[in-house]
Parts: C-alpha cells; sequence; structure tokens
C-alpha cells in the first residue's frame, strides 16, 4: 500500500517515551487564529523533517463570545524525531493566549511544562469572564510549571505599528508574532511561513508586511531577549527516520476526497459526489467541488436525504455516486441506503463520525456509529463496511471503499470520524502506478433474438449487470419492491424473498476481503489489543510501550469492520485476552462477541477527546494483571 | 454527408412492458398510461433514451408498465434520483411520476427544489386528492372536512394547491390536465417540449376512495361550465364561449363576465399569454364561481440546471489537464532522501 508508514527501528521502539517528541498546545480565544497558527507550525514542522500528528480542539460556536471559556481553541502538534502516530498526551508547551485559555488547557501541561501567557490580556475583565478571583500569572498559583509571561499584545502592536492599521487589525498580528517565538524556540525556517502570508495576503499587501513584521518580530524577541535566563532554550528535535520520497502534509477531508477521485479512475468512472453541510463532514464536499476536470460532478443538496437519493440515480445512470455526511445525517439518508442494497447499485457512503446521539457533540469525536453502520436498517439489510485508521489512511481506504462498491454492485459505508477528519499528518506522496486498476464494464450486449435480458442475473461473485440507461436492448425496470430473481419483476412470492435475501447476505459476506495482519506483535500470546478506526495511534503506542517494556501484548487494527476478515475468527483465538479499546460503549466488542464467540473485553471512552497512551498502557497491564 | 437512417416509428403497443398492470379497475391511472403511450412515439421519443422515475404510492407503479428505463425509487424522493439521474446523463429524456401525498406531503421539500433549479425532465403529479394505497387516509390535496380512515370527523387542515405550488417554487411550466381527457396528450407534448422543467397535475379518479370528486368540473353534464381550457394568443372563454375572463382593475382580481353573440373583445375577455407570470397566479388561484383552469397556465422557459451544471463542469475544467500523480503530490511537499542523521 501506497500510504506512509513509518518504519520503527530497535531503538526507537525502546525507546520511552520516543526519542525528541515535544508537544506544544496553542489555545487561544476562537478569534484569535490559533488553528491558523497550528497549521502553519505543522507545516514547518513538516518541512522541518519531523514526524508529527496534530489535534485541532476547536468550539461548535462559529464565534463564541470573546475570552469567555467555552470560546476556547486549541491546537495541539506533536512532533519528533521517532514515529509519531498520536497528537500526544500531555502538552510540554502551552501557549495561552488569554486568561480563559489558560484555565482550560493548563492542567493537562506536564509537570514542569512551559506556559507561555499574553500578559497584556490579563486585565480584570478577562480574568473574570475566565472565573479567575486572582491572576494566576501573579499569585503563585502556577508555580508547578515554568511560566513566561510576555505582553505580546502590546509586542505585537508595536512591530506592526509602521503599517498604519487599525487596533483591531494590529492585534489580530498577535498570532504570527507567537508562532514567531514558537518558529525560533523550533529553530524553524521563516521563509515557508512568510511566503504563505504573502500568497494569503496578496490583495492586501499592507496586512502580509504587518504580519511578516510580527512574525519576525517574534522570531527576533527569542533570538535576543534573554530567555535563556528564564530557563527557555531553543530546541532542535532531529528529524524523523522515515523511508525516503516525496512528502506532504493531508488531513483526513482531503485524502478522503483524493482517495475518492483516485477509486473512480481505477474503476475508470466519472463522480458524482451529492452533499449536505455538515460538521465535520462539509471539508469534503469543499474538496470535491474544485476537482471538476477529474470527472467530478458535486452537488449541494436540499438535504441529506436528497443528497444520497441524488448520488444513487448518478449511480443508476452510471457515474461513482458518492455521498458523505456525519451520524445525524447518515440516520436521515438510512431508507435510501436500503434502495441502494435492494437495487444493488454502487454507492459509498462517507461516515465522518461524530459525538452522538442526536446532535450530540458536532465538533468532537466518536467512533459510535458502527452499529448504525452493521446494522442500522429496515430489512435484512447488509452492508460492506471499511474503516480509515488515520488522515493518511483515508486515501486507500477510500480507493477500498470504491472497489468494493463498484465490484459488487453494492453501498459501502466509509467510516472516518471528526478527528482524522481535522488532524494533519504527513502523508508519503503515492505513487499512482502502484495501484491496480479495476475498470466497471457496463452491460451493452443485447440478448438475443426472443431472449430477455437479465438485470438480476448474477455473476460468481452473485453481483447483478450494470446497464446504463440509454442502452439499446437491454430495458429494464428496477426499485425497492422485492424482485424476482434473474428478471427483477416484482415478485412477493415467499420463496422469491428467501432465496433473494440469502442471495443479498451471501454476496456481501462473500466480499474478498483481503486476511487480516498482525499490526504489531505475533499471531498468537497472552494479550491482544483490536482497534479500528482512528484508535489507531494511541493504541499501537501503548503497545510498543508495553512490548518495550517485555509485555506478552500484541496490536490488530481492523480496516474491514464488514465483512470481516475470514481469518480473524482463527487469529483472535490465539490470544488468552482480547481487548477492544473503542470511543464508544462497546460496539465493534459486541460485534466481534457475535461473530466469533470470544471473550473481547471493552475498553471505552465517549469524553470527545482521544484516547491517552497512558490510559490504554494502563489497561493493557490491568488485563496482563487479571 | 449525413448518413441517412430509417427509424422505425413507434407504435402505443411498443411502449408496453409484458407486466399486468395492478391497479384497481376503473382507475384513472389506466388512461394516464394509455395517454402516456400514445404520446410517447408521436414526439420522437426512443425507449432506450428514455427513464420514467417515479416514489411511492398507486401513480408509483408506472415505471413498471412503461417499455423504457425506470426507477421506482422510495416515497417522496423521486425528484432527488431524477436529478442524480440527468446530472449523470443529461441526454436521457427523465419523466417523474408521482402523486398528491407523493409529491406534496413527504417530497414536497425534493418538489420544491426541483422546480427552483428548474431540472429538464417532466413531472407528472397524479392528483387524486387521496392516499389510495395505504387505504384511504386524506392527502394534502383534500378537501377541508374529508372523511377518512384517519380522519372519521373530517380533516381540519387546509388544501395545497399544487399548482400555485410550483409557480412558488419557480416553475417555468405549469400546465393541468384530466385522466380521461382527449387533450391530455397535448398537454403532455406541451409538457415534453418546454426546456426545463414541466409541472403537470393531471386530475386523476381514486374510484375506490375518493369517486367523483372532481365530477364538479369533470363529469360531462358540467365540463362545459366548469372547463376553461386554455390556448395561449387565444380568448379565455369557456361555457362554448358565452363567457369568458376579465380582469377586474379594481379589484386586482380575475372575474367572470358574459359573452355576447361571441364578441369577447368587447366583454374585455382576456387573452392567454402563457409567458405571463402573474397571469397564471391568477389561474391557479382561482376558486368557487370560476371554472377549472386547464392546458399550459405558464411556459416561459429559462436556463436549466442540467445545463448550467455541465456549462460549469466543462469551463472550470478548461485548459486543465487531469493528473492524478500531479493531484496527490499538490499543495506543499517536501523530500526525504536518505534516512536522516542520528545525533
Amino acid at each position: 500500500m501506497a500510504t506512509a508508514v513509518h518504519k520503527v527501528t530497535e531503538a526507537e521502539a525502546n525507546a520511552h517515551p520516543p526519542a525528541e517528541a515535544i508537544v506544544v498546545r496553542f489555545a487561544g480565544d476562537s478569534g484569535d487564529g490559533m488553528q491558523l497558527t497550528g497549521g502553519q507550525f505543522t507545516l514547518s514542522t513538516a518541512l522541518a523533517g519531523n514526524d508529527l500528528a496534530t489535534f485541532p480542539d476547536f468550539p461548535a460556536e462559529i464565534r463564541a463570545p470573546q475570552g469567555t471559556l467555552f470560546g476556547v481553541s486549541a491546537f495541539q502538534i506533536n512532533f519528533g524525531s521517532a514515529a509519531i502516530e498520536t497528537a500526544g498526551d500531555q502538552p510540554d508547551v502551552l501557549v495561552a493566549m488569554n486568561p480563559a485559555a489558560l484555565k482550560v488547557n493548563v492542567e493537562a501541561l506536564k509537570p514542569g511544562g512551559l506556559i507561555i501567557a499574553d500578559e497584556g490580556e490579563f486585565g480584570d475583565r478577562n480574568l473574570a469572564k475566565a472565573k479567575y478571583d486572582a491572576n494566576p500569572l501573579e499569585d503563585g498559583s502556577l508555580a508547578k510549571w515554568q511560566l513566561l509571561k510576555l505582553n505580546i499584545s502590546q509586542l505585537t502592536l508595536e512591530a506592526v505599528k509602521p503599517f498604519g492599521l487599525g487596533n483591531k487589525e494590529a492585534l489580530r498580528c498577535k498570532n504570527m508574532w507567537t508562532l514567531g517565538l514558537a518558529l525560533w524556540m523550533f529553530d524553524r525556517e521563516r521563509q515557508p511561513i512568510v511566503d504563505w502570508l504573502k500568497a494569503k495576503f496578496a490583495k492586501a499587501p499592507e496586512l502580509a508586511e504587518a504580519n511578516i513584521a510580527a512574525l519576525n518580530a517574534g522570531h527576533a524577541y527569542g533570538e535576543t531577549a534573554e530567555m535563556g535566563a528564564l530557563g527557555v532554550a531553543q530546541v532542535h528535535v532531529p528529524a524523523a527516520p522515515v523511508e525516503p520520497g516525496l512528502y506532504r502534509t493531508v488531513t483526513g477531508a482531503e485524502s478522503i476526497s483524493l482517495g475518492l477521485v483516485a477509486g473512480a479512475q481505477l474503476a475508470g468512472l466519472p463522480m458524482f459526489f451529492g452533499g449536505y453541510p455538515i460538521t465535520p463532514a462539509s471539508a469534503i464536499l469543499h474538496h470535491l467541488s474544485r476537482l471538476k476536470e477529474y470527472g467530478v460532478t458535486t452537488f449541494q443538496a436540499e438535504d441529506e436525504i436528497a443528497a444520497v437519493a441524488a448520488s444513487i440515480g448518478a449511480s443508476y445512470a452510471g457515474s461513482l455516486g458518492v455521498t458523505s455526511s456525519s451520524g445525524p445525517g447518515i440516520a436521515l439518508k438510512t431508507e435510501a441506503i436500503g434502495l441502494a442494497i435492494m437495487t444493488e447499485l454502487p454507492l459509498v457512503v462517507v461516515n465522518s463520525q461524530r459525538g452522538g446521539p442526536s446532535t450530540g457533540l458536532p465538533t468532537k469525536t466518536e467512533q459510535s456509529d458502527l452499529y448504525q453502520s452493521v446494522y442500522g436498517r429496515n430489512g435484512d439489510a447488509p452492508m460492506p463496511v471499511v474503516a480509515a485508521r488515520s488522515a493518511a489512511d483515508c486515501f486507500d481506504a477510500a480507493i477500498e471503499a470504491v472497489r468494493i462498491a463498484t465490484q459488487y454492485m453494492t453501498p459501502v459505508m466509509l467510516l472516518t470520524d471528526g478527528y482524522i477528519a481535522n488532524a494533519a499528518e504527513p502523508w508519503k506522496v503515492p505513487d499512482m502506478d502502484g495501484y491496480e486498476a479495476f475498470p466497471v464494464t457496463f452491460e451493452t450486449d443485447a440478448p438475443a433474438e426472443g431472449e430477455k435480458f437479465l438485470p438480476y442475473a448474477r455473476d460468481e461473485k452473485l453481483s447483478r449487470p450494470w446497464v446504463k440507461p440509454g442502452t439499446p436492448g437491454l430495458l429494464h425496470r428496477i426499485g425497492g419492491i422485492e424482485k424476482q430473481q434473474g428478471t427483477g419483476n416484482i415478485d412477493y412470492a415467499p420463496a422469491n424473498h428467501q432465496a433473494m435475501t440469502e442471495i443479498r447476505r451471501d454476496k456481501v459476506a462473500g466480499i474478498d476481503v483481503p486476511d487480516q495482519e498482525v499490526t504489531l506483535g505475533e499471531e498468537t500470546g497472552k494479550l491482544v489489543l483490536v482497534g479500528w478506526g482512528s484508535t489507531f495511534g494511541p493504541v499501537h503506542q501503548a503497545v510498543r510501550r508495553a512490548r518495550a517494556k517485555g509485555l506478552d501484548v500484541h496490536h490488530i487494527h481492523l480496516r474491514h469492520i464488514w465483512p470481516m476478515p475470514k481469518n480473524l475468527g482463527d487469529l483472535l483465538r490465539g490470544y488468552e485476552h482480547i481487548l477492544v479499546p473503542e470511543m464508544n460503549t462497546g460496539q465493534l466488542k459486541t460485534v466481534l462477541r457475535d461473530q466469533f464467540l470470544v471473550d473481547a473485553k471493552p475498553l471505552n471512552k465517549v469524553s470527545g477527546q482521544p484516547f491517552r497512551i497512558a490510559e490504554i498502557e494502563a489497561a493493557i497491564e490491568e488485563a496482563l494483571s487479571d | 454527408m449525413n448518413e441517412i437512417t430509417t427509424i422505425k416509428p413507434s407504435s402505443p403497443k411498443d411502449w408496453e412492458t409484458d407486466q399486468e398492470v395492478r391497479w384497481c379497475p376503473g382507475c384513472g391511472d389506466y388512461a394516464i398510461l394509455k395517454a402516456v403511450q400514445r404520446t410517447l412515439p408521436q414526439i420522437g421519443a426512443t425507449p432506450e433514451n428514455t427513464v420514467f422515475i417515479s416514489g411511492i404510492g398507486c401513480s408509483s407503479r408506472f415505471p413498471y408498465y412503461m417499455e423504457t428505463y425506470g426507477f421506482h425509487t422510495i416515497h417522496g424522493r423521486a425528484p432527488a434520483v431524477a436529478t442524480g439521474v440527468k446530472l449523470a446523463n443529461p441526454e436521457l429524456d427523465v419523466w417523474i411520476i408521482t402523486g398528491d401525498g407523493d409529491a406534496l406531503s413527504i417530497g414536497g421539500n425534493h418538489t420544491m427544489h426541483l422546480l427552483r433549479r428548474n431540472l429538464n425532465c417532466q413531472v407528472l403529479l397524479f392528483n387524486n386528492e387521496i392516499y389510495g394505497l395505504t387505504k384511504g387516509q386524506y392527502s394534502p390535496t383534500s378537501r377541508e372536512g374529508t372523511r377518512s380512515p384517519s380522519t372519521p370527523f373530517g380533516s381540519v387542515d387546509h388544501p395545497a394547491n399544487p399548482c400555485a405550488f410550483a409557480l412558488g417554487s419557480g416553475a417555468r411550466f405549469v400546465a393541468r390536465g384530466i385522466d380521461v381527457h382527449k387533450k391530455l396528450p397535448d398537454v403532455l407534448k406541451a409538457a415534453h417540449a418546454h426546456r426545463g422543467a414541466a409541472f403537470l397535475e393531471i386530475f386523476q379518479n381514486c374510484i375506490v376512495y375518493n369517486d367523483d370528486v372532481f365530477a364538479p368540473f369533470t363529469a360531462k353534464p358540467n365540463a362545459a361550465a366548469n372547463q376553461l381550457w386554455l390556448e395561449h394568443g387565444e380568448p379565455m372563454l369557456f361555457d362554448k364561449g358565452t363567457r369568458g375572463l376579465s380582469f377586474d382593475r379594481d379589484a386586482l382580481a380575475l372575474k367572470v363576465v358574459d359573452v355576447t353573440d361571441g364578441d369577447w373583445q368587447a366583454a374585455g375577455v382576456l387573452v392567454h399569454d402563457q409567458a405571463n407570470r402573474m397571469i397564471a397566479h391568477l389561474l391557479v388561484e382561482m376558486g368557487a364561481g370560476f371554472p377549472v383552469a386547464l392546458g399550459v397556465l405558464y411556459d416561459n422557459p429559462a436556463p436549466t440546471f442540467d445545463s448550467a451544471v455541465t456549462d460549469q463542469n466543462l469551463s472550470a475544467s478548461a485548459g486543465k489537464t487531469p493528473d492524478l500523480q500531479k493531484l496527490v503530490a499538490k499543495g506543499q511537499t517536501w523530500m526525504v532522501n536518505k534516512q536522516p542523521r542520528v545525533e
């Protein structure tokens, strides 16, 4: 596979924690541009050759009242010279742009970690909004951390003075001043950020210049102020050992979009994408709407149901229909997905999962739609389910979903989540020649004189023929009513429904899914952790650390949730204990128990935050002590 | 040189499937099916390029009886499925078959958006003012006071007016027909000739659950006095030319006027202008004391959704060569040449 899989050396595997890994969290008001700062710091980190993982954590409100606790927006990045697979547990450095940002984030900081606070924002009003009785920068309450108070607001205003901006606009450059300081701290190049600012503000050169001045001033401040006396030193994190090649950063939403385009091209089909805005899935619609030259038609429908129904219509007419949403939207699409199952048309349904039920936690991550994906339809309605484990992995997972949909004439659910969709990670640019095409063959041959075309004839995969309307001689009607085997005519006969239900079941059960491999460890042992989706990073790191301590623990990470790999049952029975970490209350655990009668135990977290490595490590130790 | 190909003209028989038609005996749907099967050969349609897409309800079984491509979808969603079909292949001739419940209740949202987007297709709404398939509940077009299994004391909500809904949604073609009327094929032809979403309400008699609900204007003795068949450029006359519609300037409304000796000009009878949206609004709103406006009420084409999408796809792609390898490598990239130094 072409995704960036980092080779872990023996030394790294034994390192605990991974050598030279640093976690930085930028936190500020949602209007302070923290996501932008984090994004640019990520880019410079990638350019420095570090491996990295990020975790954007922002409020659901568009603009929460300024300075409030619920308006805090944060961006965390973990980078280092070893393979990084999580956004990190506890930050080493916290940049707090106001009292609320400090209050919400400081408890997560490692003891002895560094706080950089903009003291210019710590006035009475902001302290009151953050519900501080006294100024924490002054009252000694932050003693267990290193504290660096700077009047970033004032320093920024001075730096951008020559450009004659209004006070409000000038203060907007604060994030670039802070970024400049961070670039100095970690010995990073400023030029890529300068180039980016010039491009971003091409139409307002004075804004570009002001931001660049703020960036330079922050950098110069680190260089010239005697920061060493404050215990702050410049840190150089060496580049991570990754496979040689061309890299870029990618978010899950970008990667899914590219994978869908690649999948459609490998199948030789134009793509039709029907979507309706919903957090965190909308980014896929945004990306695809710019790719028209790849045969992509995007349609922002009037609702979720229209989005999926139009995609089914497009598949019926010979395109690859794709729709995307998040839990509540998938619920609305459910009846139409049943129609795609009944009419046996290809369709890819992307579900960027978020906390539920109902509206739930729109911007927080959960893996709680597994039941919905595998079981959540009326009637016996089997549907393949594929789950991506990371932003980079979305590319291959999307191609796999397209392959199954088109080869087996079936809708496929592709699961990601809010964390994967928004997080950025380095991605080794795949060589497209390394992917095998799976071209679709439409039925075009009219039957011989006197014979009837059979739209529900079956090939060896139990798949039915795909005919484009417009093809002479192959006229036929399809629909949601039970159909007679072969002819597709309406047929309510008891034996026919029994047979058709079994065919639909057997077709999906028989999908050619690669055998499950052990992700880390051996094929037998004392304890195996079985994960799926975005918990890959923390599960993998926790297993690695436990193994470094000599513990008999292994990691299996599933891509194919339905149907499951044929060897999975035997594989699981090779371990004494099975632990299933999930960001839900135990959905995969239940499916594994049902499918294989194994004693899978749950490890669950539904706080809206990703697992921490330490949490899983503790669970491993507990499981092994039983 | 153009190649000369001989196309064998189809006959209504060619558009019939081998499936047994399963509507109740005497249902108005039979007449509509025949009218469509008679019309398609006359407008040069070809079975392979024709797609009938329906939702759920008695009317929505229609595609099974048409020897074309057909998709019997789910309740209310035929317009959405049709949108995907048409955008994926704008060459197809798409007909949507729906009913009053399907199009105006569960699928009202999709009907509205299909019409405002102006997808190039025909929407045939079979209005029988009742839910037939589910055995007789009142529908969104049922008149106030309709007694049905779900409204044993009479319905209390106000009915929707399909053509007013269509106009309000931005439809550029609005017409009406009657299931058994001989002019139905003409209205079907006009709908097909219109480029864009053509909305056609067909008054269809449900012989089992709502028999004769339209008899006040469809029954033979009532027809002449209560049916106004519109023709573009012709005076709005009915009742054998003895009455017509005029505009009451004081009330800003239509009024019925008597026409003596055929002198409609003297009576101030309006001439139908099918491109006049205001007249269409007045015609669809006519209630008690007025005839029922039939035929093409409004026909004023505008650019279609499918052509706009296709044009934008083409113009946005112009001069760009799709290169997947370049696409995946887009953005800020960096090269890792060798295993990095160990410090």
